[in-house]
């Protein structure tokens, strides 16, 4: 393995002021102030960078997955190599994103998606992602208990339906395509969409019941 | 040993809370200036995943997930020379005078 | 884009393969509870710049071959309470992997 330059005398910042409530609240803002001064970003770009973060939302994964309920061609692209089919619905996807792997529940095997290491989330999908998805409580307990998190989820998964947690430990991103809910023979496109919940791309729930996302 | 970001499987009990709960102002601007900095070529995902790994341990189970943040971008550009950890304080309002 | 150094691919789909141990001082992105586990090739990825020198300023080459790697829970955990069938799958990097 390469060699590593491992920069131990460098004092970590904040080491005697973190328990300081508002601590970081202020350095954030130091921070910032601080680049921009010397002039290294200014304050627009960091606004700018926050709005286009705003932009995505779990709104665009669930247009893609009501294309996919509709349409089998589609889903199968999507499974096969999932960014050229998100850009198949005209989504900006670069090189820079990383990859995506699109998986879909059955009722013979279910996923649920997690970062033991740290958050790693489609963000540029989905957006942020959910403060649990981050918790140490869920990066714990997800890999070793899938279950019984559903169940915090108000999630009961059949003894015959199977269990895989997916673990995203490098640079490639997992989208969940929930089962599509009964009764929805009839809805249009934009209809599904409004049933596929984020923590349902995620593994964490199934899509809504048409009666429920009427309400 | 295990690294304390290495969580899988790590004994817990505790519940996970499922609910949301609003991005501060001050989240939201350590996300978009890493977004920003990113762009710029000034700090890179596993050099950020790095420095976050680097907390120590007590600290960086009671740090919420935007503090690490906070910790690691500080971290990087000072080490990259961007910064002073000098420049950054002389920029800190005190506890009584911020907003 | 422009070609870069890539180590050779050593594995394909439904080969076995056990996770090496180790326990490197940097930045690893492989987790200790998968460690000396055997599972099977799911997917190849493709070829990444390797993050553990990344993480240090290094360019990360030669690329790694990527793999999607599945294990059954009950083989990972002593107590696994579901389905001993239940799987676990996670993207592992080509020199983390021998053959099992």
């Amino acid at each position: 393995m390469t060699e590593h330059n491992h920069p131990h005398d460098t004092p970590h910042p904040g080491t005697a002021q973190n328990a300081e409530p508002g601590y970081y609240a202020r350095r954030v803002r130091a921070l910032e102030a601080a680049l921009v001064q010397k002039g290294v970003c200014t304050t627009s770009e960091v606004e700018r960078a926050v709005h286009e973060m705003e932009l995505r939302s779990p709104a665009d994964g669930g247009r893609v997955v009501a294309r996919a309920w509709m349409d089998p061609g589609y889903k199968a692209r999507l499974l096969a190599n999932g960014k050229p089919a998100v850009a198949e619905m005209g989504y900006d996807v670069t090189d820079d994103m990383p990859e995506l792997v699109v998986v879909e529940n059955t009722d013979q095997l279910r996923y649920l998606v997690v970062c033991t290491l740290c958050s790693c989330y489609p963000r540029w999908l989905l957006g942020r992602p959910p403060d649990w998805y981050k918790s140490l409580s869920y990066r714990s307990r997800a890999v070793v208990e899938p279950r019984s998190v559903m169940a915090e989820f108000g999630l009961e998964v059949h003894p015959d339906t199977g269990v895989e947690v997916l673990d995203s430990t490098a640079d490639v991103r997992y989208l969940v395509i929930p089962q599509r809910p009964s009764g929805t023979d009839g809805l249009s496109e934009d209809e599904l969409a409004k049933l596929v919940t984020r923590d349902s791309m995620v593994g964490a729930a199934d899509a809504l019941a048409p009666q429920l996302a009427a309400d | 040993m295990t690294k304390v970001h290495d969580r899988g499987g790590w004994p817990t009990g505790d519940p996970i809370d499922t609910s949301d709960h609003p991005m501060e102002d001050w989240e939201l601007h350590i996300d978009g200036l890493r977004a920003v900095l990113a762009q710029k070529g000034l700090l890179i995902t596993d050099q950020l995943r790095r420095a976050i790994e680097s907390i120590d341990p007590p600290r960086y189970e009671t740090m919420r997930y935007y503090e690490r943040w906070t910790a690691a971008v500080e971290l990087l550009l000072i080490e990259k020379g961007v910064v002073t950890a000098e420049e950054i304080d002389r920029h800190m309002p005190s506890a009584e005078t911020s907003a | 884009m422009p070609q870069i150094a890539t180590a050779p691919q050593r594995f394909n789909p439904g080969d076995h393969v056990r996770v090496r141990r180790e326990a490197p001082a940097g930045h690893v992105r492989t987790p200790a509870y998968i460690m000396d586990k055997t599972g099977a090739i799911l997917r190849v990825h493709g070829a990444f710049r390797n993050p553990e020198a990344i993480a240090y300023g290094g360019d990360g080459l030669p690329a790694m071959p990527l793999y999607l790697v599945r294990f059954n829970q009950g083989e990972i955990w002593d107590s696994y309470s579901g389905p001993q069938n239940d799987t676990l799958s996670m993207d592992l990097f080509d020199h983390w992997l021998e053959p099992a």
